[in-house]
């Protein structure tokens, strides 16, 4: 009796200590909730009203069910839809708690220690938080006048921007997922590139501090001016741990005359374990609008975690001479489901679009590439190219296609094809003859496979990624 | 509508002459329709071609009381001279002459059939819509080691005697171990603004060959549906052509189940559509045994304000190692209204594969007109030269040699 009096204590003693703990909004889907959460980011008006008539659609929209991987129901009126930063105490106090096949993992990566801490949320010594790191690289990003911050800071520094393009790519009444984000988003990353501005660096989210706790409903927002570029970098290649299951993340670009934006994913949210136990659900709704002439999209990602992976970043091509890219690998391994993509949207004349997808399932995954290319009538002298690989490993996984290709103007045309196999015998044993053990030999023609996709990343994600294909699929061969 | 298909559909069991269990059978594929209704876009198999729309459209009140009981008149004059052959004719929806007069008489076994199957799947209502109003069903059994001397044609007619109405048809046959069966299907429509729904049931005993190519090519306004269901068993080949130009719409529906080792499908299929027509292919392949294979072309010249659409699943089952899947679509768009629609999907759970598809659409390519014009032909000239080119890749797929010339002198490819 005694012992709890002085465990209860202990709990009271660090719930004091953290104030923030208490902004809590209650459990539950509602009004109050929205309201509660517009109050406490001290939002305008105009974004409260905003959120709610997302929320009044919401109401009549239904949660789709075309997909294939199918997930238990989601009770929305069991979550949480805002909390402060959680305490400590809520989370693993030393790496030694944490899952040894992770540790090996990043291992295997190269992760230092102390960014092993940061990831899982483990306190790290002040003196290594990359406040240093992150000051100068500000200094460099105001100097152009490019504006890089949180979007709740971008609400309030400047409001012109977010109320003039948020929303303007995925409307409040936009499917299930997408209007749900627009209700209850808490935080998310703002980027403004001004007009004939190159931005110097690879923009990541991993240079905003605190950005690993943007919650699960996170909401970016990028908008590159007249004859701009910028390239975004999101997620990183070490696995992510995170305490909320579903992630319903809304990604808006928007290139404006002669702008391009290189929008780059590597995920490797936590997958659940052996068994297909636990693990993230990602439906995230990404879509790039071309809105000048001669402007760019490109979508590059790599996704390698998460149970179920559930998005289709696309372009619409609304520009006159626009282009839109996508290049995809999706790695499956376990009981993991992708069902991913992309939709090119063509309607200003001339537009170009090219899809790569290399799909790789393994274990006893299911991986589906479902794409949509729609040239509309206006769209004069269009062309798409699509190419969609699939690789099976082994007889209890499953790859599909399912592209949608839609053609409604003579002058353009559409090329699309797709092939499914496995890795050939005999290019293991080339390999395996020169003395690679047989996972290295996967890792390898797996890399090939994977090759003009890798390409396009960054080079030093690139690295990174090419890793990541090979322990993604450790353990499947054999 | 639910209404008008109780009272029709008393109508038609009282004045035909069904056995009680038929009239069952008949009963619960009703309620199975009624219950469903006809296919609308909220389907994902009817996405791009809503039936529910098109019906309502283009014919409105549909009546589903056909009367079998007319006679019809059948003028010899309208068969097919250029080769010899053994007739099925279908007018309105009943079966009026079967001769099978080159074969011999042993080796095939007429009957019709009492217990049909419901085929109650359950985003394809239209089946138990034939179910509940199709004649009695003709079932045509081609014995062991028997193969056809001569091609069967089968004459589906309808005359003007029917209008706005719902016309269903069911046939079935069943190959017989090392059997063989050329079936040449030509419609002759003279009536206007009908639904007509046909169902053909193919089952593929060991090593049997089946070639069966439909042909439609007369214009007329009525509506289409048909659906073929093809089982085959190991070693069995079943190869199917479609030319489909004369409905204002029509989809072809093409299942296919490869159950045993060895078995392959050939699908091939053209679209030469003008006006505001509307033609749809959909072909679904199962591949559930090892080792079979299948292929598929579809084709497609797209001109005025007409539309064609190409559906095409292969699915590998897990057991079905050493697949070999492929497919491909090609569309020309002759005119700015013109539009092509595909969906070529693969759902695969094998590993050891081989699977493939493509498809690509645009419009004739300038450089070939240019080549053509500049050694002497004028533009119409150049341009008919490669459409006729375009589709004659499909009409040479054709195995049988006979066939393939009378088909190619009736669609006017040379």
């Amino acid at each position: 009796m005694r012992d709890k009096q002085i465990e209860d204590l202990k709990d009271y003693k660090y719930g004091f200590s953290t104030d923030i703990e208490s902004f809590k909004a209650p459990k539950g889907l509602n009004e109050e909730v929205i309201r509660f959460i517009s109050n406490i980011k001290k939002e305008p008006d105009w974004l409260l009203q905003w959120r709610l008539k997302a929320f009044e659609r919401l109401k009549v929209l239904k949660e789709p069910d075309w997909q294939k991987p199918k997930y238990p129901k989601i009770d929305y009126q069991d979550l949480y839809y805002y909390s402060a930063p959680k305490s400590f105490k809520e989370k693993p106090k030393n790496l030694e708690d944490l899952d040894p096949k992770l540790l090996e993992t990043y291992k295997k990566l190269g992760i230092p220690l102390q960014e092993q801490k940061r990831l899982n949320g483990i306190a790290v010594d002040a003196v290594f938080d990359s406040v240093s790191v992150a000051t100068t690289f500000k200094d460099t990003l105001t100097e152009r006048g490019i504006i890089f911050c949180s979007i709740s800071e971008a609400i309030q520094k400047h409001p012109d921007l977010v109320k003039k393009y948020l929303g303007s790519v995925i409307p409040i009444t936009d499917h299930f997922f997408a209007t749900l984000n627009s209700a209850v988003f808490t935080d998310g990353s703002f980027v403004y590139i001004p007009p004939n501005v190159k931005c110097p660096m690879e923009l990541s989210t991993y240079f905003r501090i605190n950005a690993s706790d943007t919650g699960q409903f996170e909401r970016t927002l990028i908008i590159a001016d007249k004859g701009s570029y910028v390239s975004y970098l999101e997620g990183c290649t070490a696995p992510m741990r995170d305490e909320n299951q579903l992630h319903a993340a809304n990604v808006e670009l928007i290139a404006l005359d002669d702008a391009e934006i290189k929008y780059s994913t590597v995920q490797n949210w936590y997958p659940g374990d052996k068994d297909g136990k636990g693990g993230i659900y990602n439906f995230v709704t990404k879509r790039g609008l071309c809105k000048g002439k001669n402007s760019k999209i490109s979508w590059t990602q790599v996704e390698t975690g998460s149970a179920i992976t559930w998005k289709y970043p696309s372009c619409i091509l609304k520009g006159d001479n626009s282009i839109g890219e996508f290049y995809s690998i999706a790695i499956t391994n376990n009981h993991q489901k992708a069902d991913t993509g992309t939709k090119m949207i063509h309607l200003g004349k001339n537009t170009k679009s090219k899809i790569i997808s290399k799909g790789i399932s393994a274990g006893k995954s299911d991986m589906t590439y479902r794409g949509l290319v729609d040239i509309s009538k206006n769209a004069a002298n269009s062309t798409n190219f699509t190419q969609c690989d699939s690789l099976l490993m082994g007889n209890k996984c499953g790859a599909h296609t399912v592209p949608y290709i839609k053609n409604k103007n003579s002058n353009s045309s559409i090329a699309h094809e797709a092939t499914t196999s496995k890795i050939s015998e005999d290019q293991l044993h080339y390999c395996q003859q020169r003395g690679l053990n047989q996972e290295e030999a996967v890792g390898l023609i797996v890399n090939g496979f994977c090759k003009e996709v890798l390409q396009q990343l960054p080079m030093e994600f690139a690295v990174e990624a090419q890793k990541l294909v090979g322990i993604s699929l450790e353990g499947s061969v054999g | 509508m639910e209404q008008k298909l109780k009272t029709d559909f008393d109508k038609f069991i009282s004045t035909s002459n069904f056995s009680n269990q038929e009239i069952k059978l008949k009963k619960e594929a009703l309620d199975n329709f009624l219950k469903n209704g006809f296919p609308s876009r909220k389907l994902e198999n009817w996405k791009f071609s809503d039936i529910n729309q098109i019906i309502k459209k283009n014919i409105g009140e549909l009546a589903f009381y056909n009367d079998y009981n007319v006679e019809n008149e059948i003028n010899d004059d309208n068969f097919i001279k250029e080769i010899e052959h053994n007739k099925i004719v279908i007018v309105n929806g009943k079966v009026v002459r079967l001769s099978f007069e080159y074969e011999e008489k042993d080796k095939i076994n007429l009957s019709t059939l009492d217990n049909f199957s419901q085929n109650s799947n359950d985003d394809n209502s239209l089946l138990s819509l034939n179910n509940s109003f199709s004649n009695k069903i003709h079932n045509i059994l081609v014995k062991k080691n028997y193969s056809f001397k001569k091609p069967l044609i089968i004459y589906q007619i309808t005359n003007e005697k029917v209008s706005n109405t719902n016309i269903n048809f069911q046939l079935n046959f069943e190959l017989e171990e090392n059997s063989l069966i050329k079936i040449i299907t030509l419609s002759d429509d003279n009536s206007e603004k009908n639904f007509i729904n046909n169902l053909f049931n193919f089952n593929l005993g060991k090593n049997s060959i089946l070639k069966n190519y439909k042909i439609d090519k007369k214009s007329n306004t009525n509506i289409k549906y048909d659906y073929s269901s093809i089982i085959q068993k190991e070693d069995s080949i079943s190869e199917t052509f479609i030319f489909s130009s004369g409905s204002h719409y029509t989809k072809n529906e093409v299942n296919c189940n490869l159950e045993g080792k060895y078995s392959s499908a050939f699908i091939n299929g053209i679209h030469l559509l003008s006006k505001n027509k509307h033609h749809e292919i959909r072909t679904k392949t199962n591949h559930l045994y090892e080792n079979t294979k299948s292929y598929q072309l579809i084709k497609s010249v797209i001109n005025d304000s007409s539309k064609s659409i190409y559906q095409g699943k292969i699915y590998v089952d897990s057991k079905a190692q050493k697949t070999d899947g492929y497919q491909l679509s090609k569309a020309l768009l002759l005119n700015e209204q013109a539009e092509f629609n595909a969906k070529p999907e693969l759902e695969i759970y094998a590993d050891d594969v081989k699977c493939s598809h493509g498809s690509a659409s645009g419009s004739l390519d300038d450089n070939s007109i240019f080549y053509l014009m500049s050694r002497g032909l004028d533009k119409k000239t150049a341009k008919e030269l490669l459409i006729n080119g375009f589709l004659l890749e499909v009409v040479e797929k054709i195995t049988d040699e006979e066939i393939k010339k009378l088909l190619k002198n009736m669609i006017g490819l040379n």
